[in-house]
């Protein structure tokens, strides 16, 4: 059995990608210069030395084209997992992703499923300019047809993307790029991990529970000591899937709690949080203490970088909406 | 080798690969700065001797000064003054015989990368470093120098070019044969966007209406690690005919060549006869960006190799040697590069960052109710940290 080491993120999703290309040789990976450059975040980093060319691929620039032909490397049994440099470059291969790769199995009455992975580095807090800060993961989840997973540490990491590889439908698989490598956890190889289209409590509470999914679960986890220091006791949900959702934990939770607050990166309407909020209140209304209040994006464009903390969620605007809800 | 029913071989039409260009390439400086002839494109023939000194003296200032706003960005961001900068360094001829080609009444689409052509347009290039340093998205009004701002969406800036140019189309402020008033639009772009739909379909676009714009390509030769060779196997300028409109391959590095080059373009598309496609052959001398690191993906011979084809290095040997320049004027132009650096340093470093509530100005431009009420609950909510600290 193979040790455990402390790894990050990015470092995680490489092995997890390297022992997806090792047990299935049709796996392929495809994008905007993962070969030898190993990516702009080096999440390919030396696979493309070890597998070849052929099966790590420098596609030219354009992700129309990446998606389209993953596609059609899809229809011919290769597995292709295509990164998309950025959250906001993924826009000019939305058609294929919408159109295409999403009804395939539809509209063949399910004789060519489509298994895929579309890999996107998204949220923002890197300092970056735009276009390189977004989250559309509400624009996908809303789509039929697709799966949609974001993991939020490296060991979910290593083990969601060989899963999501692994699924026989297609898979937007979102990377919190801030944390890419910034904390470094320790990844068991031999463990078994959780399905992948389930959430997961990560820190249990009573008071009120808060949903979280990529990078701000280290918000909410965050939040959570800090409400611990004033007595406030709040449950912690990795939502790790946006679709399916898998609402089981979360039903259970606030039907404990009262109480739930929702944070993500993307714009608040007709964001996740929406859909969440719904839910919660179409099957918990007589457990519900106060309104599920929601902590995202504003609804303006991403701003500049210089004033991005002030545009993202972070743990105190979390408390308040905790305070919030405790005071309804 | 002919293949039978399907024409000549690919290496047949365009011949083989060069790695300098090739024939077909229009040159007017050589790299050690002599000056060479085309049979086709010329520069200066109308001016006198001092006219035509003065313009290279000209050419050779926009260049220097391109070069020092370059040097000065990545040396800020180096020192955390700016989040990113993308680099020029190598493409200075390009972008300054471009810019230099058009005129005020011409419209500029550039990427992020064209500080030279920004330049030459009158931006302030302390208006471009507000983009880097992220205090801004684009500072300057497009419409006070007809330059748009920067597109970072890979090549989606050429279609806007070619609406824009079918719009000054409508306006008849095409073809009429009045040089004051008769205009164009000039597209930039790089090779790696020449693989991007979006180009393609600008192509096609301004084809069927012959739009008056100037698809200005600067093939750098590598897009962030990936080489020329994945974007085309035949070279870039030879794709125009495919879609119906000359392409021509100009040394990039040849401020003399990238000017009359784009000039006659830009003509052709104000005299009413559509679109051109200029491929200047450069090298990308620096990072994709500052956060790239090349060293990973290409080999230090070729760009010692392309250092030898330096754009400033030619114009300045060219001006020496035929005494088009005195000592005084490179002097007075390194002070001045001087005071433009250390303008840039101390006016970045003083660029005011936004007020937070400023993200909730201009989403739209009649202002929704929905977006005042969240813009008063997150005051109300910075207000409640005042005194808290």
């Amino acid at each position: 059995m193979a040790g455990t080491q402390k790894v990050t993120l990015a470092k995680a999703l490489n092995m997890g990608l390297r022992k997806a290309m090792e047990d299935d040789p049709k796996v392929l990976l495809m994008g905007e210069d993962v070969g030898k450059l190993g990516g702009v975040f080096r999440i390919t980093d030396g696979l493309q030395k070890d597998f070849g060319e052929d099966r790590v691929i420098d596609s030219p620039l354009a992700e129309s084209g990446i998606v389209g032909t993953a596609v059609g490397m899809a229809l011919r049994g290769y597995k292709p997992v295509v990164e998309i440099q950025f959250d906001g470059f993924v826009y000019p291969a939305y058609d294929q992703i919408v159109c295409q790769v999403a009804k395939m199995c539809f509209r063949s009455q399910g004789q060519t499923p489509l298994p895929m992975v579309i890999r996107i580095p998204f949220g923002g807090g890197i300092g970056a300019v735009e276009h390189h800060s977004e989250s559309p993961e509400a624009q996908f989840a809303h789509t039929p047809g697709l799966k949609v997973v974001a993991c939020s540490n490296p060991v979910d990491g290593y083990w969601m993307i060989q899963q999501a590889i692994g699924a026989p439908d297609p898979v937007i698989f979102l990377e919190p790029k801030r944390q890419y490598h910034a904390d470094k956890a320790e990844l068991d190889e031999s463990a078994t991990p959780d399905p992948l289209f389930r959430s997961r409590v990560v820190r249990q509470g009573g008071d009120v529970t808060v949903l979280a999914y990529g990078p701000t679960v280290k918000t909410a986890l965050k939040a959570a000591e800090a409400a611990a220091g004033e007595g406030r006791s709040l449950e912690v949900i990795d939502l790790r899937t946006l679709s399916p959702l898998d609402m089981a934990p979360v039903f259970d939770s606030v039907r404990r709690t009262g109480r739930a607050v929702v944070t993500h990166e993307a714009h608040v309407n007709l964001g996740m949080g929406a859909e969440l909020s719904a839910r919660i209140t179409e099957e918990c209304f007589y457990s519900l203490e106060a309104p599920v209040l929601r902590v995202g994006g504003f609804d303006t464009p991403y701003p500049p970088s210089r004033i991005e903390e002030d545009y993202l969620p972070d743990l105190d605007r979390v408390l308040d909406a905790v305070d919030r809800t405790l005071d309804f | 080798m002919t293949q039978p029913g399907f024409g000549p071989d690919l290496a047949e039409v365009f011949g083989p690969a060069h790695q300098d260009g090739g024939p077909e390439l229009v040159q007017l400086l050589s790299p050690e700065g002599e000056r060479v002839e085309h049979p086709e494109f010329s520069f200066g023939d109308e001016l006198s001797d001092d006219q035509r000194a003065e313009t290279v003296r000209g050419f050779y200032r926009d260049m220097v000064l391109t070069r020092r706003i370059d040097v000065e960005a990545t040396a800020l961001q180096r020192h955390g003054e700016l989040g990113i900068w993308a680099q020029l360094l190598g493409q200075e001829a390009a972008q300054v015989g471009a810019g230099r080609a058009l005129r005020p009444q011409d419209y500029v689409f550039p990427t992020y990368r064209e500080h030279g052509v920004a330049w030459c347009k009158g931006v302030d290039p302390l208006k471009l470093l507000g983009l880097f340093r992220g205090v801004d998205q684009g500072g300057w009004d497009p419409r006070e120098n007809n330059f748009g701002l920067y597109t970072i969406v890979i090549g989606a800036q050429t279609l806007h070019a070619t609406g824009y140019a079918m719009g000054m189309q409508r306006d008849g402020i095409v073809g009429t044969g009045d040089p004051e008033r008769d205009a164009a639009v000039i597209a930039h772009f790089g090779d790696g966007a020449s693989s991007q739909g979006d180009v393609n379909e600008a192509f096609i676009f301004a084809a069927s209406y012959n739009a008056p714009v100037v698809f200005f390509c600067q093939n750098n030769q590598w897009a962030i690690s990936e080489p020329i060779e994945r974007q085309s196997r035949i070279p870039l300028y030879q794709r125009a005919l495919g879609f119906g409109f000359p392409g021509i391959r100009v040394d990039g590095n040849d401020v003399l060549a990238t000017y009359a080059v784009t000039r006659a373009a830009l003509q052709r598309a104000r005299d009413g006869q559509g679109p051109t496609f200029i491929e200047a052959y450069t090298y990308r001398m620096g990072a994709h960006t500052t956060t790239d690191d090349p060293t990973r993906y290409r080999l230090s011979d070729d760009v010692e190799r392309w250092k030898l084809k330096d754009p400033i290095a030619r114009v300045e040997a060219y001006l020496k040697r035929n005494a088009m320049a005195e000592q005084a004027f490179f002097d007075d132009l390194a002070a001045e590069a001087d005071d433009l650096g250390a303008r840039l340093r101390e006016g970045c470093k003083a660029l005011p960052d936004p007020q937070p509530l400023s993200m909730f100005d201009h989403v739209y431009a009649e202002q929704t109710d929905e977006l005042v009420a969240q813009r008063d609950g997150f005051a109300a909510y910075l207000d409640s940290f005042e005194g808290a600290h």
